[in-house]
């Protein structure tokens, strides 16, 4: 149920796919988002739909773990498609009840939802294949330019490593909570919308205030570790750019300019 | 009134790879009245097991009959099955909510369904049972309280919904030896006044043998051993191996006795050291005298 939301968290494992140089995985995770709202025709999708599947593959992430992951945004990806399809004007192909199909519709609904499903596939790729540390330690370099105008990069990543570090800790603390108030009769599952956010007050309040506890837990822990910020901070695994990092980032390279190709010419 | 747990298995993620057993074919029964204390290693599965208990884990196979209701069917009414078995969660307190501790420890008889007047009355009565001023306290808010205080009013919540079986997990863990002793107490008074089922997760030795009729012993998902304190602690090897030890006092008496003293070995409780001691203190002084 709660657990189900595996975006944002690491599937351990060795495989080429993880052991990459985080730098290439976030780029070409951009890039890749990028490409899915540039393609607009089937075969394009085709294409992108495989890079996955093989990236997958080659991950041995298993399918019905990263199919899991889909799950809670089904409701939403139900909801994108029903609007577009009755919503976008042109050539009418179809009549339910009040509500008339048209061809554009069709495509604009059903090119979203391969697009939405693809993102939140190749999105969570990145994450389960890539340790938080190694994800964030990228993001700081990536970003490392803009420290010279003045971005605090260090402290951003240092505030997304912990709020992805703290995913699992606060969904096990929110899964405890609810089983806590369940042994005390409480139910989250009948009555009507109204009642039914009522019931959630019971975990929220007690989740907000675990949250701040960690949170200042945390922060003291980090201090008496003599953290002082970014400044002067080594690594203890330097990232290092090897061939293979090279060789995938042509490859993605490659497959973007592919992308483009197509769009251009068919 | 009996709980009888009969081939019991539970498996974590199953399917996943970090796939784990947690529970392996565990049979047991306690029955009407008795206090049972579960003990083993962090991850031995006492939680998982106490869980089952009240239908919040399902289990992967076998059959836990409350009552005589199977809990692990389909069909059966899960509010109705929380109404008789009660269970207190570990640090209980992380989750009270309520603006006051009146209304926090009426949250559970309130999904009960029950009256107004029936609820203040219970309200009423948990609190004082658990050890606390209803009229100091009871608007009071709970996040005000100190840490034994807030875990009294935790207990309270489960209480005031009045099961025939409460069940606790690590009560003290994490309290002063003062709140420790008192918390002890206080479930020693529950007992009385509610001739219910108790069952408590401890990993103190003492609580076992100064509270319980009845031990279940967990090592990796599997029940060692189930008995009395007296024949569980009697097997001194086996304990030790599943990473438990034996009782305070026991520890003194067998001390004692490599030193040479002429004490009986089987003592469990301080009671029965003191009175040990005491007779054999007074069996050196009559030979003195002789």
């Amino acid at each position: 149920m709660i657990r189900d939301i595996t975006l944002g968290q690491y599937y351990p494992g060795n495989s080429v796919i993880h052991s990459l140089d985080a730098r290439v995985k976030i780029v070409s995770t951009v890039l890749f988002i990028v490409e899915l709202f540039v393609v607009n025709s089937f075969i394009g999708f085709g294409f992108c739909a495989a890079a996955v599947a093989l990236v997958v593959a080659v991950s041995r992430v298993p399918i019905s773990y990263i199919l899991r992951g889909l799950k809670p945004i089904f409701l939403i990806l139900a909801f994108t498609f029903l609007l577009n399809l009755f919503m976008v004007d042109g050539r009418v192909i179809m009549h339910i009840w009040i509500f008339k199909v048209t061809e554009e519709g069709l495509y604009v609904a059903l090119f979203m939802a391969i697009r939405l499903v693809l993102l939140i596939i190749s999105s969570s790729l990145l994450t389960l294949t890539t340790k938080p540390i190694a994800l964030t330690d990228g993001l700081e370099k990536l970003m490392s330019p803009l420290q010279k105008v003045g971005v605090p990069t260090h402290d951003i990543a240092m505030m997304i490593s912990i709020a992805l570090r703290f995913i699992p800790t606060l969904l096990d603390e929110a899964d405890k909570i609810m089983k806590a108030q369940q042994a005390r009769g409480a139910d989250f599952e009948s009555g009507n919308i109204i009642q039914r956010a009522k019931s959630l007050i019971p975990i929220l309040i007690p989740l907000f205030v675990s949250a701040f506890r960690i949170a200042q837990d945390l922060a003291m822990a980090m201090e008496a570790r003599c953290y002082r910020g970014g400044d002067g901070r080594t690594r203890l695994h330097p990232m290092q750019f090897r061939q293979r990092d090279l060789a995938a980032g042509i490859g993605i390279a490659v497959f973007f300019a592919w992308i483009l190709v197509l769009r251009i010419f068919f | 009134m009996s709980i009888q747990v009969r081939n019991l298995s539970y498996v974590y993620n199953e399917g996943m790879p970090d796939e784990q057993t947690a529970l392996d074919n565990i049979n047991f029964s306690i029955y009407d009245g008795e206090i049972a204390a579960v003990i083993g290693h962090t991850g031995s599965g006492k939680s998982t097991l106490v869980q089952h208990l009240n239908g919040l884990l399902k289990p992967k196979e076998g059959t836990i009959l409350v009552g005589g209701v199977d809990i692990t069917r389909k069909n059966v009414s899960m509010r109705d099955i929380r109404c008789r078995v009660g269970l207190v969660f570990q640090y209980p307190e992380y989750q009270l909510f309520e603006e006051t501790v009146e209304k926090d420890v009426a949250f559970g008889p309130k999904n009960l369904g029950l009256s107004d007047a029936e609820i203040q009355v219970r309200v009423q009565e948990a609190l004082e049972l658990v050890g606390l001023d209803y009229r100091r306290i009871g608007q009071r808010s709970p996040f005000d309280l100190s840490g034994g205080q807030k875990r009294r009013v935790a207990i309270a919540g489960v209480i005031a919904m009045k099961p025939q079986v409460l069940i606790l997990d690590e009560p003290t863990a994490g309290l002063d030896p003062g709140a420790h002793r008192d918390i002890m107490r206080m479930i020693r008074d529950i007992h009385e006044a509610e001739n219910n089922i108790i069952i408590f997760v401890t990993h103190n030795m003492n609580d076992v043998v100064e509270l319980s009729d009845k031990v279940l012993v967990l090592s990796s998902g599997k029940l060692v051993t189930v008995g009395s304190p007296r024949e569980v602690f009697s097997q001194g090897f086996e304990l030790s191996s599943v990473g438990l030890d034996v009782p305070p006092a026991r520890q003194i008496v067998s001390a004692l006795k490599e030193r040479g003293e002429n004490v009986r070995s089987d003592v469990l409780t301080i009671d029965e050291a003191e009175r040990e001691i005491e007779r054999v203190l007074q069996k050196k002084q009559e030979m003195r005298k002789a």
